[in-house]
Parts: C-alpha cells; structure tokens; sequence
C-alpha cells in the first residue's frame, strides 16, 4: 500500500509549488518549490482532482464512442442492407474489409458494434464517470481531506483503467475485429468464436475484451480501496457519518459493490482465458459440435456456471451505474429547491439496503435458463424487495421538491428530467422481475427499453447535472445557461422518442440482437400507433442521430467556457456543503484552512438567519442550540 | 502536502490507512478465490461418475510445499516483530528466509509439479468400448463394491507419433499401477507415495478411444481448476516475494532509520497478504490432492 | 497489532512496548507448529476409509460415496481450523478493530450466498 507520502521528498511522491500556506511554514522548508513540469503535473499527477478530469474526460470520450457505434447500428435497424451514406465509404479503412463493404454493414460487424457499445458505455463511459471521475473530483473536497489516502494507488487505478481502455479500442483493428459475443459474453459461444484459422490465439476480438476486461477491473478494485479508505480515514473534523453528503454515502455503497462484486467476474474471465488460450473446459459441456465437427474438448464444464459468475457481478453494475447518479441528484436537489433534503436517513439507510440487497438478486437474469421453481422463487422474492429501497430514494427526492423555491437552472433541469425517466425505467422493471412475465419479454426491446430508462436519461442525465454543478469548483467559471438549455431539451425529447417505442416493439416480440431490425419477422408487421413495429425502426433511428447532433452544443460549451464562460465566487450555487468552502480549482491539498464541520450537509433556509444557506463549517451558535435545532438537516 | 493516519492511528477507527487498504483488498480476494473455489464446487458436483480424477497429484511434494509456505508465514510475523522490538539484523534474516521459502514454493511448482504433469497420458476409452478394456479398468469388480467406474487408462505414452500420425492405428500406453492391476483392492485410494508407470504396456485401438489427453488443464474440469488456481495463486506468490524483496533491499533501511515504524507498517500490510495467500493454499491443498 | 496512537519516542516506554511483542514470538512458533502438525494429520486422516472404520464401529453398511464424502468433511473441518489459526494471530484478527470485523463480516455474508446460490441453482433445475 502507498503510505510513503509521510516522507521527505527524496522519497515522498511529491512537492509541489501549490502546496498550501498552512504546510508551507510547517514541513515546506524540506520541499522543493519548484513547479511540476506538465507531465507529473497533468499526465501522470497523483492529485485526486487531476485524476478526477482525466477519468472525466476519457469517460465523456468513451461515452460519445459508445453512442457513436450505436448510431451506426442504428442505420442498419431503420434500411437494412442498404449502404450506409457519406461515410460508409470509408468506414471499411478504418475497421478493414470485411466490416462494411460497399458501405453495408456485415452482420460480424454488426454484432462486433452491439458488443462494444454495451461494454464501452457501461465499463468504460458510464462507471468511470460516475464512480472515478465524480468521486475522484468532488468526495475528498466533500469530506474535508487534502487528497486520497493512497494517491499513488489512485494514479495506478487511472493507469489501469487507461491501459484496459485501449485494449478494447485495439481490439477493434485485429483480424476478425472487436467481441461479438455480446457484452455479457455468454458461453460457449464466446469460448468458440474469434478462433480457428485466420485467428490469433491471443489478438483476437475476444481474447483481447477479456485482457482488457482484467485491466479495468483491477482499475474498479484499486479505485474501490482507496475510496472506502478515504472516506473512513480522511473525513474532516467534525464531519460524522450522519453530516455525510448524500453524494458520498452514494460513492461509498458503490465502492463496496465494485469492490466486491467484481472479483467472481474477474474469477469468470480468468476461466474463460483459459478456455480460450490453454484449451480448458470451464463452461464447455462435452459433445459440442462447431461448424458440423465435433469439438476436441474435456467437457465437464458449464454455460451456467459463467452466467452465475457474470451477473453475480452484473446486478450490482447496475446499481454502480444509479447510485452515483442518486447522489448528484440529492445534492443538486437539496441546492436547488433551497431546502435540506427530505428523509436524509431514510436515504442513507435506503441506499445501504440497496446495496446489501443487490448482491442476492442476480439470478433474475436468467429465468430462461432453466433453474427450478425453488431458485426462482427465492431470486423474484429479493428482486421484488429490491424496489422497496428504490422507490423509497424516489418519493424522498420527490417529496424534497415540495414547497421549495425551486430555481431551475441548468443542473436541476437535468435532476427534474432525472426523476419521472428514472421512475420510468424503474417501474418498467417490475414485469421483468416476475419469472412468468419475463419469459415472454426476456432478450426483446422492452428489455433494452427498460434499462437504458434507467441508465441513459436516468444515470447520463444525472452526470451531465454534475458536469454542469461542479464545473465552477474546476475550472473558476461557468457555463453557459444558453447553451445548457439547448443541449438539455432535444436531449430529453429525443431520449423519450428513442426509448418510448422500443417497448411496444419488446412487447410484439422483436427481439434485441436481430441484424436486420425485425424486418423479415411476420408479426413485426402488425401497426401500433401507425407504424409496423419494424417501421418503428425509423423514428428510432432518426431520434439518436439528432440526439448525437445535440450533444455538439455541449461539447463546445464544455471547452469554450473553460477560458470564456463567467466567472464566479468559491461558492457560486450559494450551497452548504464543504467543497464549496475551497477555493475554485483548489490547489494541491484543496483547503486554505483545514476544514471543520459543525453541522449537517443541507442547512437551507434555517429560520433566523440572513441568508438561506448555512456552509457546514459555520460553527453553531448558541443561540441556535437553545431553539434545539442543531441538527435541522433531520428534523423535518 | 501530508495525507494524515499513514503511521500513527486515526483515533475514532483505531487504524492507520494501509491497514484498512490492506485489508479492503483482502476482502476482494476472498471473493475472486470464492468465485474460482465456488466454480470447482459446481464443475465437481457437475461431474458424472467416474470424470472427477483422484490421486493423479504428488501427495508427499504437496505436503512439502505446504511446510514451506506455513513456515514462511513464521517467518514473516517473526520479521514484523523483529521490527517492533527494533532488530534490524533479526529482521533482515527471517526476511531473506521468508523470501528463500517463497521461491522454493514456485521452483518446485513450476519446474517439478507441473512439467511431470504434461508427459503424463489419460486414454478415455468409449462407454461401449469399457468391456474390451476390462483387464485394465477392473469396473466389474468397482461395480460391486458400489465404486465409481473408470473411464480413462492413465500412463507413459511408448509411440509418440501415434499423436500426429494417422496410420499408426493404435496408442502404446505404459501403464500406472492402477490400470496394470486394476483389480488390487489397494488400487483404490490414491497412494501417498506415487509409484512409477510399470513397465506393462497396453496397446489401445484408436476407435475405442473418446478422447486421449496429457495431464494438462485441457485434461479435465479438474485439471483445468487446478492450473488455474494454482497459477492465479502462484501470481501471488511471485507477487508477494517481489514485494519482500523490495523491503529487503538496503532501500528500505533507509525507510527504517527515518522512522522504524513506517517500515513495520509496511511489513505488516505485506505480511498480511502473505498470510493471505497461505490460508488460500490451506484450503487448495485438501482440495486438488487429497480429496 | 496497531501502533499506540503516537510512536513512543521515550526508550524506556518502547522497551516496554518491545517486550509485549517479544511475547507473542513464542505464541507465534506454537502456531507454526501447531499449523504443520495438521498438515501431516490432514494428509494421514485422507488415506483413513472413515466408511469402512464407522461400518465396523457401529455395524452398519456405509456406501464408497458416502465414505468419500466424510473424507472432504474431515479435510474441510482440519483446513478450517487450520485458516482460523492463520486469520486469528498470524493476521492478529483476535485482536483487530471493530471496522475491520464489519468489513470482514459482510464479505463472508457474500461468499458464502456466492457457494450457496450457486449450489441451490445447480441442485434445482428443470432439466439436466
């Protein structure tokens, strides 16, 4: 473990000429002050901020790519087999010959697409977003500490996760290109396919996501420690698990499930790398036959064996893609209605159940699998107890709504859109979770529906609300509330008119995976709302691209208002929690003064006070002691 | 910059930050080696009668190896306390002897255990082929006493290029004891001592033959968790001695004349992880070799 | 073992301290070779027939299978017992905080649903 940092800086990880005053007369004579050079100070920093915008923005790259690849899915869907315009030319030089020729998509290529975009945007856009990037930036500032307890660990997670990324993006350019296997990669078919001749044993789509796959799991692990650690170790004075940010509970539960849900999957690729590569049997039966010649293997192994492993990691993901998004959404909530967040313990205690519950519940993916009434009574049970918690999180956030003076301003249109999306994608869940409902609906588009409500404009809303709250404390200036708005509502419409439909089409039974988009499948024939489910398609189709065209406006305006947009004071939302105490951009150990706090996160409007936000390191006064208010945030 | 609660305890959790790391992680591995041990649980009660293999792993060098990592993990708690009662010397050696017990471990696994497991045959001989392979199988007699069946003929692979060539219609096997006399009532439990592939060859048509394989991972579902755990778990032994070493080396002296405690920190934290992997081979031990 | 909150810098209170630690060196040695003694009992008591020994102790019949069966529980209850002593003092988990047993504590809640789940589902399916 890194613990050198108590030492000199011969062998210490850093002086900086940032450090503050306070350490600056005490232990700054044995430093050096000289600036870090670029490289150590924005490549390769141990500083949780910089890692936190490095984690950011690859996220934010990934994301796009991640959506990237699902528009071009989407042009096949909408004209199957016909070429694909303007850049399908061009398109075969990138991702070789065999990927679109003519401009027409392949359906290896097509299966390649819809396996990376499953793994880009969960593993490599959306949870080092959420969980790195968001926890990274704001926990240490939230808690009072000067950094993360283990900040060489830290860059080493970053590393990681960079290293794990560009295996993925590699692995699209090897012979036969990326995994096809779909991002759950079930077995055999991923321990058969990407082999045989014209294959690498080692460079090959498959093998590659699951090298990749162990790198950026080491990456959630490392993460994951230093987080718990840092939350435990590092709070501020004063600050009790009861004055915690609703953020930081959020970021803590999550940790604990990266942490202990991701090594079973790592265990699982590890087999499956061995299937691959030493020609091992884990979840191979005997008597397979590929391509008409039996398979030359021990057998004794099994597929359901890896689906257990996979989703015993799988569920808890989910809740790693949602509770940092909740967390985002109670701050901004609380900021932004100018009152304390409603029922903060029933929250906590709430997201805590959530994450104690979500690791029992894995088997409701596999009701189609064959498991007895036994299993699948015990896993409806706890999959159905699960919702509880959840709908307790939402009615709290909605009931924080009420009376507030609610301002709307770019970060909480994104909560507000945040709420009722998620309410849907959550509700829709519901018939998933009974086996008998699911084996109709299981591996259809109501399924697809169904989640990415949960983690498309619910979860990447949420992130872009913080994107747009926390901008301030990085950069020193805002962003434009003009542009905000633009990218706001076509992103809201055209989510809705992506997602809205895809139900109806799961409901007629159009399945997820099909190449040509339904279009050879009778009943897709039958009209609702005007249109065959496969002429469905289409709308679809034509709502991400302008989905994609509307996130240009947020692009420029992340970059512009680095140098252009507005400058603010320390605390531009007027919010009460501690990152709002340290200077913007804060300097390397982020407090002037070590911070202390003496009160809950969300004092807004405290009756006698003349303003109506009180930072939690304004010390009680006693005046307020003899009303007996002194802990308003859970009193209601 | 300092981060606070490196050396000295944070007071309201009692523990400096490594420990808790430290300690975080653990719980990580537990559920990476749960996610392997629970796999062999399934692939194991997953297994027909007769394809879980017993006693193909050497007993007396297994039981060796275990000594050697139980005696390291004496040898690493001796070297925390000779840290704490500040005995740089006492430290330095039970380190190298800690260090010494770890590279035996991986020198006997990579360059004895595994490699005598490649040369090794198993000939699966087809359901309706068993009777004709009877004299080496003895199922008539396992069938009585309520045994498992055998389905493989296990040895010394004589002819060679039966493997690659086509025309060569039969495999030469010399034979382990326990198909030279399959129907020797001692046969029937693993021996504790292996014993050498007699000098009894049988001669194996190929069309009887379902499968014939070495003792590789690509063996059985039991070869396959036994590579596989052992090598992840050889990882981390490799991974803990690179650790030792580095607070072996004279860099780490330095460490301790700054501040004796920073380095027993260091040791502890390695130390526990040390532990780990030896409580991990505890369990791996009864479970591919005896059971 | 965790430091006293401030290293004592007095040599007279570390002696005191040393000597502490100078006790558990000999606990330490009864461990290992308590631990070494159970290796060779664990590998002795796996070539014992448990189903042949209790058929004769209380004349009863016992299948191979179930004879196997009681050879993994003995080996399972010796490896467990020798893990406890591993975890309790050469980990110093007989003496650690309250944190760490909470950590520990939940991570043992979830393996253990990990092999008992996975259990459960292969012992119940539909088909086979």
């Amino acid at each position: 473990m890194d613990d050198s940092t108590s030492l000199p800086p011969s062998h210490g990880f850093g002086a900086t000429g940032e450090t503050h005053a306070e350490h600056h007369h005490e232990a700054g004579h044995e430093h050096e002050h000289h600036e870090l050079g670029f490289w150590r100070k924005y490549i390769f920093s141990t500083d949780h901020k910089v890692i936190g915008i490095q984690y950011g923005l690859c996220g934010l790259v990934f994301l796009f790519l991640g959506f990237t690849l699902m528009m071009m899915m989407r042009w096949q869907l909408a004209y199957p087999g016909q070429p694909l315009p303007l850049i399908g030319k061009f398109l075969p030089l990138i991702f070789g010959a065999n990927s679109m020729p003519d401009g027409k998509m392949t359906p290896e290529f097509y299966n390649s697409l819809g396996a990376m975009h499953g793994t880009i945007m969960i593993f490599l856009g959306v949870v080092p977003l959420a969980f790195a990037a968001f926890g990274n930036f704001v926990v240490p500032l939230q808690i009072g500490a000067p950094d993360m307890t283990f900040p060489k660990v830290n860059a080493a997670s970053f590393w990681a996760f960079a290293v794990g990324g560009a295996i993925m993006l590699i692995s699209f350019f090897v012979p036969g290109g990326a995994a096809k296997g779909g991002w759950t990669s079930y077995t055999p078919l991923s321990d058969i396919s990407d082999k045989g001749p014209g294959f690498n044993l080692i460079f090959n789509g498959q093998s590659l996501w699951l090298i990749g796959f162990i790198f950026l799991i080491t990456s959630s692990l490392l993460g994951a420690v230093n987080f718990i650690t840092t939350i435990i170790q590092l709070r501020a004075k004063g600050l009790t698990w009861m004055r915690l940010p609703f953020f930081v509970w959020a970021q803590f539960v999550t940790a604990f499930l990266l942490l202990l849900a991701f090594p079973p999957l790592e265990a699982a690729i590890i087999m499956q790398l061995m299937d691959r590569t030493a020609a091992t049997s884990f979840f191979l039966p005997a008597g397979m036959i590929v391509n008409g010649a039996p398979l030359h293997i021990s057998g004794g192994g099994s597929p359901l064996l890896w689906q257990h492993l996979f989703w015993f990691l799988g569920h808890p993901e989910v809740y790693v893609l949602i509770l940092p998004a909740f967390g985002i959404v109670g701050e901004i909530l609380a900021n932004n209605s100018r009152k304390p967040l409603w029922g903060y313990k029933s929250l906590v205690f709430s997201v805590l159940v959530i994450g104690f519950l979500s690791f029992i519940v894995w088997a409701h993916h596999m009701w189609l699998t064959g498991m007895g009434s036994t299993v699948s009574a015990f896993f409806q049970t706890t999959t159905l107890l699960i919702s509880i918690p959840s709908v307790i999180i939402l009615s709290a956030f909605f009931i924080s709504l009420w009376g507030g003076s609610i301002r709307f301003n770019v970060p909480m249109l994104w909560v507000t859109a945040f709420l009722p999306m998620f309410g849907i994608g959550g509700l829709t869940g519901i018939p998933l979770a009974f086996n008998s409902a699911d084996l109709y609906l299981h591996d259809t588009y109501y399924v697809i529906a169904h989640f990415h409500y949960i983690v498309a404009p619910g979860t990447i809303f949420g992130l872009f609300a913080g994107i747009y709250y926390w901008y301030p404390k990085a950069t020193g200036r805002m962003m434009s509330e003009f542009w905000g708005k633009v990218h706001f509502w076509p992103s809201l419409i055209c989510m809705n008119v992506i997602f809205l439909p895809m139900f109806l089409q799961g409901m007629l039974g159009m399945h997820r995976r099909w190449y040509d988009g339904g279009q050879g499948w009778t009943l897709a024939g039958e009209h609702i709302w005007g249109l065959s489910g496969f002429q469905w398609n289409t709308p679809i189709s034509w709502a991400a691209w302008i989905m994609g065209l509307a996130q240009i406006p947020f692009i420029i305006n992340f970059f512009w208002s680095i140098k252009h947009g507005k400058k603010v004071n320390d605390n531009p939302w007027e919010a009460t929690t501690l990152e709002w105490t340290a200077p913007n951009r804060p300097p390397h150990g982020n407090f002037v003064t070590t911070p202390v706090a003496y009160r809950g996160p969300y004092e807004y409007s405290l009756p006698g006070r003349d303003k109506d936000f009180t930072m939690q390191n304004e010390p009680v006064d006693p005046s307020e002691r003899s009303r007996k208010t002194s802990e308003p945030a859970l009193v209601h | 910059m300092e981060i606070p609660y490196t050396i000295s305890t944070r007071p309201d959790t009692g523990l400096w930050n490594a420990k808790i790391g430290i300690w975080l992680f653990l719980a990580s591995e537990v559920m990476l080696f749960g996610g392997l041990f629970s796999a062999y649980v399934f692939l194991r009660l997953d297994a027909q009668p007769g394809e879980w293999p017993h006693g193909l792993l050497n007993v007396p060098i297994g039981t060796m190896n275990t000594a050697v990592l139980i005696l390291s993990s004496v040898t690493v708690v001796l070297a925390w306390a000779a840290l704490k009662m500040r005995r740089y010397n006492a430290y330095w050696w039970y380190m190298l002897a800690t260090i010494s017990c770890g590279i035996i471990f991986l020198f006997v696994k990579l360059y004895f255990e595994w490699p005598q497991k490649f040369s090794h045959y198993g000939v699966f001989i087809k359901p309706a082929a068993r009777e004709k392979y009877e004299q080496y199988l003895g199922n008539h007699r396992r069938d009585e006493k309520g045994l498992e069946p055998r389905i493989e003929i296990t040895g010394h692979l004589e002819n060679h290029e039966a493997l690659t060539d086509p025309n060569v219609k039969e495999y030469e096997i010399a034979l382990d004891p326990v198909n030279a006399d399959p129907d020797n009532p001692s046969n029937d439990r693993p021996h504790f001592i292996p014993l050498p592939a007699t000098d009894k060859v049988a001669k194996i048509e190929k069309a009887d033959v379902e499968r014939m394989d070495s003792f590789g991972p690509w063996h059985s579902a039991y070869f396959a968790s036994y590579f596989t755990i052992t090598g992840l778990h050889g990882a981390h032994v490799l991974g803990g001695v690179l650790v030792f070493l580095y607070m072996w080396l004279p860099v780490s002296k330095k460490v301790y004349q700054r501040n004796p405690e920073h380095l027993a920190n260091r040791v502890e934290v390695a130390g526990l992880f040390w532990h780990f992997v030896d409580l991990i081979w505890i369990f791996v031990f009864p479970l591919f070799y005896l059971l | 073992m965790n430091n006293p909150p401030d290293i004592a810098q007095d040599p007279a209170e570390h002696e005191e301290y040393a000597h502490g630690v100078h006790q558990h060196v000999s606990r330490y040695l009864i461990v290992g070779a308590i631990l070494l003694f159970f290796t060779l009992l664990t590998v002795a008591l796996s070539y014992v027939d448990f189903g042949g020994f209790f058929a004769w102790l209380f004349h009863i019949h016992i299948s191979p299978a179930t004879s196997g069966k009681l050879n993994i529980a003995v080996a399972l209850i010796v490896a467990a017992f020798k893990v406890s002593l591993v975890a309790l003092i050469f980990m110093h988990l007989a003496a650690e905080k309250r944190l760490i047993y909470r950590v520990l504590i939940f991570t043992g809640f979830f393996v253990l649903g990990l092999f008992w789940l996975t259990y459960l589902a292969w012992y119940d399916p539909i088909t086979r």
